[in-house]
């Protein structure tokens, strides 16, 4: 039987083999999909689980149509491999045409609108009114925030100013009363719990701020200033990647967000008010 | 041969074109090859005319977008005076084109000539005039990189230029073919297309740099 | 009687008299099927540039401090290595999956299966061709000048594109060889796509509706209608950074720009700009990579299964549907490029429902194979392989085409994996596929056949082996186009399976040299070829094995039936060309029906 299976008319059939991987093939694939392997590390915010909702449902209906697509395949290929039969002359059936495509156009489409909340979650809604603002700073090839101090405000920024080997890496206007107080530090300094605006800017190319436990990742463009919001739910110290090239540094740009406690954060505050 | 609606411009080369299976030119030979109707030059144009208005609707898409900012640094330019002048003379060689065409096919060929090479001599006048714009453009320190409003308007206007540049290359070339050529009704379309193509695209140019500025 | 000086001029002229012949019939060839094969060897050339660029990435993301050939210096740096990284897609995308499946095998077979002589503008033809090389040759000389290539990706974003020499090594010169051979690459591409869609238009046979048009036909003609459109799209904007670069514009860069300290004079261009006018061309371009592949894919399938393709109308309708869509979509590029989020829901929503069209095509291809009489030449493989690949690759798309999702997903390895799987396999499946099926047709002498199953297995194994874990590299969190993993901490623990895909590479790459060898040899050694070895029914296989200058000998085909007509019940034989008069017996030459 295993004989009859290998051969086709007029020679070795690879149909069994090539059924057999394809078998094999799915198999693996949803072993490795499913058993998380190599996972993306927990998330730590309510937008980033939502994400994760929607990542999963994705995952299910796309799993689903993979496994369907790749077997059937698979059997088609044994099936009908040629043993002598004649072929049957279907030009196609209309029936059919229009349930493939319903099913698709409804199961394509409708995961794009279910996946609308995750979006408008992070993105269509602006950040709470009394979110902690952090100005973020990208340039070749560091991470700078800056704080706006006890004033609440930032102090004006001219990029003729800027200089960092003088420690004025964002080009801080020192005419301005309001940039006196502001913190320049290079680590991301967080309180749990709380809501965060960043407003990130880029001074030489487009780089980007992406940390994964919040699944949010943004593009840093030069010329606009674009504001992100997030609540940390989990302390710890997260990696912030740089995803967009820019530059041979681009490997090596990195930085960390540190999401502490409410106490933590206020000694943070002080300590960087007497050093600054 | 013209199209009445995409559908009939697509059906056409599913055999009606050469009668019968044997294809050996349409109108009597003097074909690049065996079996090139003579349509097809027509369609190459029109397709050519399809890729390059994509071309300047890209660039256009880009001004709208430069324009359109907040807080812009968008300066106002005085546009130079010639551009009317210059407008005016393309506008005329269409006319002029028209006419030589009508001559041609009555059969007229030293008044199709006449008028042909009056085409090409308007073009060349749009030309210098452009030329002159430019001149002007450069009197009152607008230069390429002066101000976003002024590069577009060199964009514009040298792209446009190159291709009437072309379209008078090809005036000539077709102009000076003997008049008993026998692909000579369809060459003139051709270039024709192109030449009204031209005119019509520098009107809108015109027109956005005038509006928009 | 003949005068010693005669002779002496004949033994001189000869040889001259021979180059000259060669020059016209090779090299200064307006016959399209020479102007294919000229562009199908060119792609070959790009693609092992392509692939030597690929090998050596791989190499270096596992083994940096080891001294690599061609590397100058030998241990490579993180600037060559986004130079190697930028040119490998460069070299890729343009000169190997837009030039073969489109330029080289379209240019050969589309005016044969609609029974034309040549294309419509055979000069036209040719230089187009001499533009794409020339284009090449400025590519490649990217390598070679002060600075070298350029770091900045294929998709050169700006400002790092538009900064000169100040923004990184190869963007100085190198980055202007690579924006001039872009620019001239387009202008080959527009003048071959009005060749292709003018020929389609008005050059097909009688008797050749739309609707018997095969579908390779019909997706070489919607492929390059995006052609025409999208490349003149990226004309402009090459235009614009060139000027940006060179002219001190201000397009794509902004105001008071720092780079290493220094304040540039630019004044309020946008980044975004850029991103917007390249992937309005970047987008339809995927699609320029797979359609033909698609179209040729539909084609094998139905001559080896001996069946009609299942659904040829909506198959038709399928490709000019992607072919539209594709041009809706191109916003998914820059879900996190800053772009206004309604937007990108927009584009969103657009993006998923492009699946559905080539959810279509899918099931049809598994229409065309149920019920079929499957014969497994190694055409067909490469076809199966194909429909395989695109299952996996299509579906992959449908997580990046949400923005919520692809916020954890862009730019990581994942986006890699994807775009890899359909356009580095799949549409290379196509090409292979179209290789092997057309290559009795193109050189008049057959492959070898058992080669061509261990070269099918080998690849079809090897690319799942280095693609599928590259999934799991991105949804971990690993960053596309980073030199080496020296950066954030977690990186290191995603070496294992680097190394995996780096060995699964130089083994898939290896195998390679079968195709190689077979190709090479087979164009010398290989077994005469008939003329329909495949008993296939469209007009490409009424034509000699090669086809002579005219094509048809003088005898111009008219059609009379649909493309795909196999086993038609009733008839002698299992297929029924498309130039046989009705009333004609189709039973004739039934044997050699299995090639072996």
């Amino acid at each position: 039987m295993v004989s009859s299976l290998l051969r086709s008319r007029g020679s070795a059939s690879p149909a069994l083999p090539l059924a057999i991987f394809l078998c094999f093939f799915v198999a693996a694939s949803v072993y490795a999909f499913v058993a998380r392997l190599y996972p993306s590390p927990p998330p730590i915010s309510e937008d980033a689980v939502l994400v994760d909702r929607q990542y999963a449902l994705t995952l299910y209906i796309t799993g689903a149509a993979f496994i369907l697509a790749q077997l059937g395949l698979a059997y088609a290929v044994l099936r009908f491999r040629d043993r002598g039969q004649k072929a049957k002359f279907i030009r196609g059936k209309i029936a059919l045409e229009i349930l493939w495509t319903s099913v698709t156009l409804v199961a394509f489409v409708g995961l794009g609108i279910a996946g609308r909340n995750a979006w408008a979650g992070a993105r269509f809604t602006p950040a709470a009114p009394d979110s902690i603002q952090i100005e973020v700073t990208t340039n070749q090839f560091v991470y700078t925030f800056r704080y706006p101090g006890a004033d609440g405000k930032f102090g004006r920024l001219d990029p003729s100013l800027v200089n960092a080997p003088a420690g004025n890496p964002l080009g801080i206007d020192p005419n301005d009363p309001a940039g006196r107080d502001d913190i320049v530090v290079s680590d991301l300094t967080v309180p749990v719990d709380r809501p965060v605006e960043l407003l990130l800017r880029s001074q030489d190319v487009i780089h980007n701020f992406f940390v994964r436990e919040l699944r949010l990742q943004q593009d840093t463009v030069p010329g606009m200033v674009i504001p992100v919001h997030f609540t940390p739910n989990g302390t710890g110290r997260y990696e912030i990647v740089c995803t967009q090239l820019c530059g041979l540094g681009h490997s090596t740009m990195h930085s960390h967000l540190n999401v502490v406690s409410e106490s933590d954060y206020v000694n943070f505050l002080k300590r960087q008010a007497f050093v600054q | 041969m013209p199209a009445d609606s995409v559908v009939e411009l697509l059906e056409r080369g599913g055999g009606s074109h050469s009668g019968g299976g044997v294809p050996c030119g349409d109108g009597g030979g003097g074909n690049d090859n065996q079996g090139t109707p003579q349509s097809v030059y027509i369609t190459g144009m029109i397709l050519a005319l399809g890729g390059i208005l994509m071309f300047f609707m890209a660039l256009i898409s880009a001004w709208v977008v430069r324009r359109g900012f907040p807080n812009s640094d968008w300066q106002s330019i005085e546009l130079p005076h010639i551009l009317g002048l210059n407008t005016l003379i393309l506008t005329a060689s269409s006319f002029t084109l028209v006419r030589s065409r009508r001559l041609l096919v009555r059969g007229s060929e030293a008044d199709y000539r006449h008028w042909w090479g009056v085409t090409a001599i308007l073009g060349m006048f749009f030309l210098v005039g452009q030329i002159i714009a430019w001149r002007q453009m450069f009197a009152t320190r607008l230069f390429l990189a002066t101000n976003p409003a002024s590069s577009f308007f060199y964009v514009f206007t040298a792209a446009h230029a190159l291709h009437v540049l072309g379209g008078i290359a090809a005036l000539v070339v077709v102009g000076s073919r003997p008049a008993q050529h026998l692909t000579l009704e369809t060459a003139t379309r051709v270039a024709a297309i192109y030449w009204h193509f031209l005119a019509v695209l520098w009107l809108l140019i015109f027109t956005i740099l005038v509006v928009g500025r | 009687m003949s005068s010693p000086s005669r002779a002496a001029g004949d033994t001189i002229h000869a040889p001259v008299g021979a180059l000259a012949r060669f020059l016209r019939r090779y090299v200064f060839s307006t016959d399209h099927k020479i102007i294919g094969l000229q562009y199908f060897f060119l792609a070959l050339l790009a693609v092992t540039v392509g692939m030597i660029l690929s090998l050596l990435m791989r190499f270096h993301l596992v083994w940096p401090a080891a001294h690599l050939p061609f590397v100058a210096g030998g241990i490579m740096t993180p600037e060559q290595y986004l130079a190697v990284m930028t040119m490998h897609g460069t070299i890729m995308v343009f000169f190997v999956l837009t030039t073969a499946p489109q330029s080289a095998f379209g240019n050969y077979f589309l005016p044969l299966q609609i029974g034309a002589p040549d294309m419509a503008f055979p000069r036209l033809n040719m230089l187009s061709f001499w533009l794409i090389l020339l284009a090449f040759v400025v590519m490649m000389a990217a390598f070679v000048v002060p600075g070298g290539a350029p770091i900045s990706g294929w998709t050169a974003y700006t400002p790092l594109s538009g900064l000169g020499e100040i923004a990184g090594p190869g963007e100085g010169m190198g980055q202007s060889l690579w924006a001039f051979s872009i620019l001239i690459f387009c202008v080959g591409s527009l003048l071959g796509s009005i060749n292709f869609i003018a020929t389609t238009i008005d050059m097909r046979a009688p008797g050749m509706t739309l609707m018997r048009m095969p579908l390779t036909v019909w997706a070489w003609f919607v492929t390059a209608i995006l052609s025409l459109l999208a490349f003149a799209v990226l004309f402009a904007a090459g235009i614009l950074l060139v000027l940006d670069r060179v002219a001190g514009t201000s397009f794509f860069m902004p105001a008071g720009l720092v780079v290493n300290g220094a304040l540039q004079t630019n004044g309020g261009g946008s980044p975004l700009l850029w991103q917007h006018l390249f992937w309005f061309f970047g987008h339809p371009e995927v699609y320029i990579a797979i359609l033909p592949g698609m179209g040729v894919v539909s084609h094998i399938l139905a001559n080896f299964s001996r069946k009609p393709v299942f659904g040829y109308r909506a198959m038709a309708f399928a490709i000019c549907a992607i072919g539209f869509l594709g041009f809706l979509v191109w916003g998914h590029h820059m879900f996190v490029s800053g772009m206004n989020p309604y937007s990108g829901l927009t584009f969103s929503l657009l993006t998923v429902s492009i699946g559905v069209p080539s959810a279509v095509k899918t099931f049809n291809w598994l229409g065309t194979l149920w019920g079929g009489r499957i014969q497994f030449h190694s055409p067909m493989l490469f076809a199966i392989g194909f429909v395989s690949f695109f299952v996996t690759g299509g579906l992959s798309g449908i997580f990046l085409a949400q923005p919520a999702v692809d916020t954890t997903l862009h730019a990581t390895y994942y986006v890699v994996a994807h775009f890899h799987i359909v356009m580095g396999v799949a549409a290379i499946f196509g090409i292979l596929a179209a290789t092997y099926y057309w290559f009795p047709k193109m050189f008049g002498r057959s492959m070898n056949e058992s080669l061509g199953k261990i070269h099918f297995w080998l690849t079809f194994v090897g690319v799942y082996c280095i693609f599928m874990p590259m999934h799991f590299v991105g949804i971990a969190g690993g960053i596309r186009r980073y030199a080496d993993s020296t950066g954030a901490a977690y990186l290191a623990g995603l070496q294992p399976l680097h190394r995996f895909m780096t060995i699964a590479a130089l083994v898939t790459a290896a195998a390679q040299v079968i195709f190689f060898c077979n190709l090479f040899r087979s164009l010398r050694r290989g077994a005469p070829a008939a003329v329909n070895p495949w008993n296939g029914t469209t007009l490409e296989w009424i034509a000699g094995s090669p086809p002579p200058a005219d094509n048809f000998s003088g005898r111009f085909p008219s059609v009379y039936r649909g493309p795909y007509e196999y086993s038609v019940p009733g008839a002698a034989s299992d297929f029924w060309p498309q130039n046989i008069p009705p009333g004609l017996n189709p039973g004739e030459s039934t044997e050699q029906r299995y090639a072996g």
